[in-house]
């Protein structure tokens, strides 16, 4: 079997403008995500029903359909319902940023849940309104111990952004695509685009593993 | 029984959890600079009662009156009222992402919006005065239960309170350490702190009280000076208890 490394290297400069877009997508929506997740999150855990309920419906109908699923709605169907027209890249930071608020939002749960009550009490005997308590005593306590679970979903939704060629991203899998599309070859788009996407996660990982030994210490 | 000059006024206290009723008409005045010591055996609702009177635990029924303000009213700053009770934990509840001074100046700067240098140099008063002066850069993981609590004191102390609440202040202590954490509470109440102690710790009750009170099943027993309480306890309950405390 030949391998064409010529294509490869005629596809260089897409493939990397591709990568661009990949990174800058995935770092717009887990922000965008962490911060609608904290809401959602704080919301599932409050004492009024009114916002416990519809913020648990949120994260079961997001974790309960698939991604791709979400994506198609929100390109075809929300984003024209607001704007007239769509956008796919807008589309797709705002896809992937909902679905990652449903999963941020279990993970600051589980993180705030597991900082002791105690914590919360000695708070609010100095003084601190509920919110201050949360915000300078549980949150940076909770957020240490977050750490893992979200680079996880980090990586998970870097992956995952790779769905967004279907409605025409031009990101890392849309490039392969037209890539195979033009030659009428199979491996070499693809087994380069694997390896983009494992070269980004394993330096995420490596870099998620040297955070979590610098918030420990 | 209300006193008009009474810092702390509670009647007629009560407090269910559905169907257990911890808390049973408690009614009790504290008066200014006066130290209350809260005994009773374990689930007799001391710990509760200290909890009530900042709300920790919201009360089922009665009225609680601090420094002559309503806390369980309509309207009643409840936060505001936090600030003046300082408290003191059994598990001491220092916050371990934050070194020792940071503990003491977060409820000066970030609600009493002192400046930073100012709450700084009040920190190091207090942590001299709990003779740790030295601990002030350090996390809360590196020290003794002991000088935990006494930097738990300094922190409820930085806010200017003007009454102390102690849950238990010495019960998770090594024994060699119970005393310099009541060293420091026998300060406090020599200069005149308004303190209401919930403790196991009868020789403190008896040297520091001036009052002791003994609470069984969610009542107040029997409450007096320390010396008659202990010497010549009315109640067949309460001789019952210290025959096994003391």
């Amino acid at each position: 079997m030949d391998f064409r490394f010529d294509i490869i290297e005629d596809y260089f400069p897409l493939l990397m403008r591709g990568t661009l877009y990949t990174i800058c997508i995935s770092l717009a929506s887990i922000v965008i995500g962490s911060i609608l997740g904290l809401g959602v999150g704080l919301g599932k855990m409050s004492r009024f029903w009114f916002l416990r309920w519809p913020m648990q419906s949120y994260i079961n109908f997001f974790r309960g359909t698939p991604l791709l699923v979400q994506i198609f709605i929100v390109h075809f169907a929300l984003v024209p319902l607001f704007y007239g027209k769509t956008n796919a890249i807008a589309a797709g930071v705002i896809a992937l940023s909902l679905n990652a608020a449903a999963y941020t939002a279990e993970i600051y749960r589980a993180g705030i849940q597991s900082i002791d009550k105690g914590q919360t009490e000695a708070a609010l005997s100095i003084g601190m309104t509920p919110w201050q308590a949360m915000r300078f005593v549980v949150l940076p306590q909770a957020i240490k111990r977050m750490i893992p679970a979200f680079g996880n979903e980090f990586i998970v939704l870097l992956k995952d952004s790779s769905l967004l060629t279907f409605i025409t991203v031009p990101e890392i899998m849309y490039w392969s695509n037209a890539m195979k599309n033009q030659y009428i070859r199979v491996w070499e788009p693809f087994l380069t685009a694997a390896l983009i996407y494992f070269i980004l996660t394993y330096t995420l990982n490596k870099l998620l593993v040297w955070l979590e030994r610098k918030v420990q210490a | 029984m209300m006193a008009a000059n009474a810092i702390i006024q509670v009647a007629n206290l009560s407090k269910a959890f559905g169907e257990n009723e911890v808390l049973r008409d408690i009614t009790v005045d504290v008066a200014p600079r006066e130290v209350l010591v809260v005994i009773g055996p374990s689930g007799s609702g001391k710990s509760t009662f200290l909890r009530c009177l900042n709300l920790l635990e919201q009360p089922s029924g009665g009225e609680i009156v601090i420094d002559g303000k309503p806390l369980l009213a309509k309207g009643t700053d409840i936060v505001a009222m936090r600030a003046e009770l300082g408290m003191v934990f059994q598990q001491f509840n220092l916050f371990p992402h934050l070194k020792v001074l940071d503990n003491i100046t977060l409820g000066p700067v970030r609600i009493r919006k002192w400046p930073v240098a100012k709450a700084r140099e009040k920190a190091m008063e207090l942590l001299r005065k709990v003779g740790l002066e030295d601990k002030a850069e350090v996390y809360p993981a590196s020290l003794s239960g002991g000088q935990a609590q006494r930097v738990a004191i300094a922190r409820a102390l930085a806010m200017e309170p003007k009454i102390m609440l102690f849950d238990e202040p010495t019960s998770a202590l090594d024994p060699e350490m119970v005393g310099e954490v009541l060293a420091v509470m026998k300060q406090l109440a020599k200069e005149g702190m308004t303190m209401v102690v919930v403790t196991h710790e009868m020789g403190f009750a008896r040297e520091v009280g001036d009052r002791v009170l003994f609470m069984e099943q969610g009542r107040i027993v029997e409450q007096g000076p320390p010396e008659a309480l202990f010497e010549r306890p009315q109640q067949e309950r309460t001789k019952a208890f210290l025959s096994k405390v003391l």
